[in-house]
């Protein structure tokens, strides 16, 4: 069992023959992705990374049976190529561009609700599914095979989240990279119950940061449903209010999606929340009984 | 980005919106014919003279050098100029400056609409903005226009309405009414009010904004619905289609060393503390922030240099934070997947020999592909840096060079 994505996931690349999805396409191959093949529009017929191309995410499906795809296409076309993937039937899509107009997400998100199936995404690092597949942009070997799931809606601060993990002696199943625009197609409390429910999964690792009330909401679900330990952080406790602090979701409108509040709402909904970074693997082991 | 109240007024206006009229300065000597060209236009009499700086409370704001208010009403060609003095050229302090003054380059010569008439004028609040949990635009208004509206969200949230649109659609005719009947309207001032809420959320969809508040929407004593004030606020990812209103951002406004990190590519934030940072990655950057004030610093800024931390990048990180005097030290935290933490580290190195002398200690933490040898690179190079592996070294090693 895992989540989202596994080895017998069929994965195609949209923007494939793009720098980004070429190198990031290489990347995931060589850990052992079932990559079946790409599109660029325009591009169909050719070969790339000895995998097939096609013009359309269609006839991608249709010759090759995908039903996981990952998006690297700039974000001016982004939006459209959500849409395109859903339409086409793809179960799982994966989008990792970053910048995406918020009107754009709006009508893209409203889109696929019509459709079977799941948005990852955008401006996240993917998905890995440790040992079986990665879809997605992280350097695998930091996800070591274990027991534990990550739900973040940052890159780097995952790698390290499951780095610290790691050398607590735990390891990972899957990570999810939810990301951090205002705007994603899958929530924390979402993804959070995905790893409730993956019988794998004996804790889990929620990393939320500044804005909006994702965390809030899981935290809730959490204390209501929750059947497995989790260990919470939320970066951005030093942010200033009204600035966006990298990712265009992360900034602080009123007295709810400070770092603070939600923290405190997740210790009321019985999350073990760690106020420093460094101590995500360390409190991760103590609250599942491991010395490292 | 965020614009100035004559720029989304321009906006607005080209989308249909009424509002209130008015004509920019920049120098004192155009006020009186600027004012009378607005009497040409508009009939007014009086004028409402408005500072131009891109924050709230500018009416109870005080000008330091003048004492005058940031807008202030003259009654007549007479007062024009004196008024305008007030406040042009001069530094504005409002509640939302920060406890800093902002200097004032442009005031807007407006129409005044408080002119007396058959009925009474009445102020509402109305705002357009993405209604985050739920995915879709919202449009949030309220009877008690001209006023805070968290306070009165806080005091009278019964007075808080909310419209949401399907983004399918768009702003139907139901929801237009359903504003206009809720804000106690009939009559003509009814009509003009629908007009205002289609026209206005289509220029928020139009124009890729996140952000519209006005406040307030005005009833003139002749039944006109207007915009008194605008405050509009861009989608920075939207403006690739808009090169004309990329064009209306103020550098003024910002923070120098903002803008200068900006045009290297550096995504940065000025703060107010001792420590400067620089970090892959904004999740970890906002992690690294916390994890200085935890070791009894504050942080100086916020800095995400990216995926590709080499040389010529962290020398212009290093340049950009040591432009502040405060910073006591800088914590480099770079988690390396795809890059490999040797290479950062002879980067470091490099930019470090490339600048002489750095006058605060320097603390690297290398975490990822080839971290040990990235350690050992740093320990060898004879500079005044730390290295440190794990999160937790890099907290204690912050601690010790500030104590």
């Amino acid at each position: 069992m895992s989540v989202l994505v596994n080895k017998n996931s069929k994965v195609i690349v949209q923007g494939f023959t793009g720098s980004e999805g070429t190198f990031h396409a290489g990347q995931m191959i060589e850990y052992g992705t079932n990559v079946v093949g790409g599109v660029t529009p325009g591009k169909g017929g050719q070969m790339h990374l000895d995998r097939p191309v096609f013009n359309t995410v269609k006839d991608a499906v249709e010759k090759t049976g995908a039903d996981v795809s990952i998006i690297f296409v700039p974000p001016a076309f982004a939006a459209d190529a959500i849409m395109e993937a859903a339409n086409a039937g793809i179960k799982v899509i994966v989008c990792i561009t970053e910048g995406i107009p918020v009107n754009d997400m709006v009508q893209a998100k409203e889109y696929i609700k019509g459709y079977d199936c799941r948005l990852i995404g955008p401006n996240c690092p993917g998905v890995i599914t440790a040992g079986e597949a990665k879809v997605g942009i992280m350097p695998g070997f930091v996800f070591k095979k274990g027991k534990i799931g990550i739900v973040s809606k940052s890159g780097t601060l995952t790698y390290e989240a499951a780095d610290q993990v790691a050398k607590a002696g735990l390891g990972i199943t899957t990570a999810i990279g939810i990301g951090g625009d205002p705007i994603i197609g899958t929530t924390t409390r979402e993804a959070v119950e995905l790893l409730m429910n993956d019988p794998e999964t004996e804790g889990i690792v929620m990393i939320g940061e500044i804005g909006g009330n994702l965390e809030a909401i899981a935290a809730r679900w959490i204390k209501e449903n929750g059947t497995k330990p989790v260990v919470g952080f939320i970066a951005g406790e030093t942010a200033p209010k009204g600035r966006t602090m990298g990712h265009a979701g992360a900034i602080v409108g009123g007295a709810d999606d400070t770092a603070e509040a939600k923290k405190r709402i997740m210790r009321e909904c019985g999350i073990h929340v760690v106020d420093s970074p460094a101590h995500i693997g360390k409190k991760m082991a103590e609250v599942m009984g491991v010395t490292a | 980005m965020n614009l100035h109240e004559y720029q989304g007024k321009s906006i607005l206006k080209s989308y249909g919106v009424a509002v209130q009229e008015g004509i920019v300065i920049d120098k004192v000597e155009d006020a009186v014919e600027a004012a009378k060209k607005l009497t040409e236009q508009t009939g007014t009499g009086w004028y409402v003279v408005k500072a131009q700086i891109h924050a709230g409370g500018r009416g109870k704001g005080k000008v330091q050098e003048t004492d005058s208010n940031g807008v202030v009403l003259a009654k007549g060609l007479g007062e024009i100029e004196d008024k305008v003095k007030g406040i042009l050229g001069g530094h504005l302090m409002t509640a939302q400056t920060n406890g800093k003054a902002k200097k004032v380059n442009k005031v807007l010569i407006a129409q005044d609409v408080y002119y007396p008439g058959e009925a009474e004028t009445e102020e509402f609040y109305m705002s357009v903005l993405l209604d985050r949990e739920r995915g879709r635009n919202t449009i949030v208004y309220s009877t008690e226009g001209g006023m805070d509206i968290e306070a009165v969200a806080e005091h009278t949230p019964e007075k808080i309405y909310k419209e949401e649109i399907d983004p399918r659609v768009g702003i139907q005719g139901f929801q237009a009414r359903n504003i206009a009947f809720n804000l106690g309207l009939s009559g003509q001032a009814f009509k003009e009010m629908t007009k205002f809420v289609v026209s206005l959320y289509n220029a928020y969809v139009g124009i890729d904004a996140s952000m519209f508040e006005i406040n307030p929407v005005l009833k003139t004593s002749d039944n006109k619905i207007i915009a008194v004030d605008a405050k509009v606020t861009l989608d920075g990812n939207g403006l690739f289609r808009h090169p004309d209103y990329a064009a209306m951002r103020d550098v003024t406004e910002e923070d120098p060393t903002e803008v200068e990190a900006g045009e290297a590519g550096l995504n940065f934030v000025k703060l107010d503390g001792n420590v400067g940072c620089m970090v892959n990655g904004a999740g970890l950057a906002m992690a690294t922030m916390d994890i200085i004030k935890l070791s009894g610093g504050n942080p100086a800024n916020f800095l995400d240099v990216g995926g590709t931390a080499n040389a010529e990048r962290v020398e212009k990180a290093f340049h950009i934070i040591l432009k502040d005097p405060n910073v006591k030290a800088i914590l480099i935290n770079i988690f390396g997947g795809i890059v490999r933490c040797d290479r950062v580290a002879q980067g470091v190195v490099d930019a470090y020999k490339n600048m002489g002398n750095i006058p605060v200690p320097i603390i690297v933490r290398l975490q990822g592909t080839n971290a040990e040898e990235a350690k050992k690179l740093i320990d060898e190079s004879g500079l005044n840096v730390h290295s440190a592996v794990l999160l937790q070294e890099a907290a204690d090693k912050v601690k010790e060079v500030l104590a």
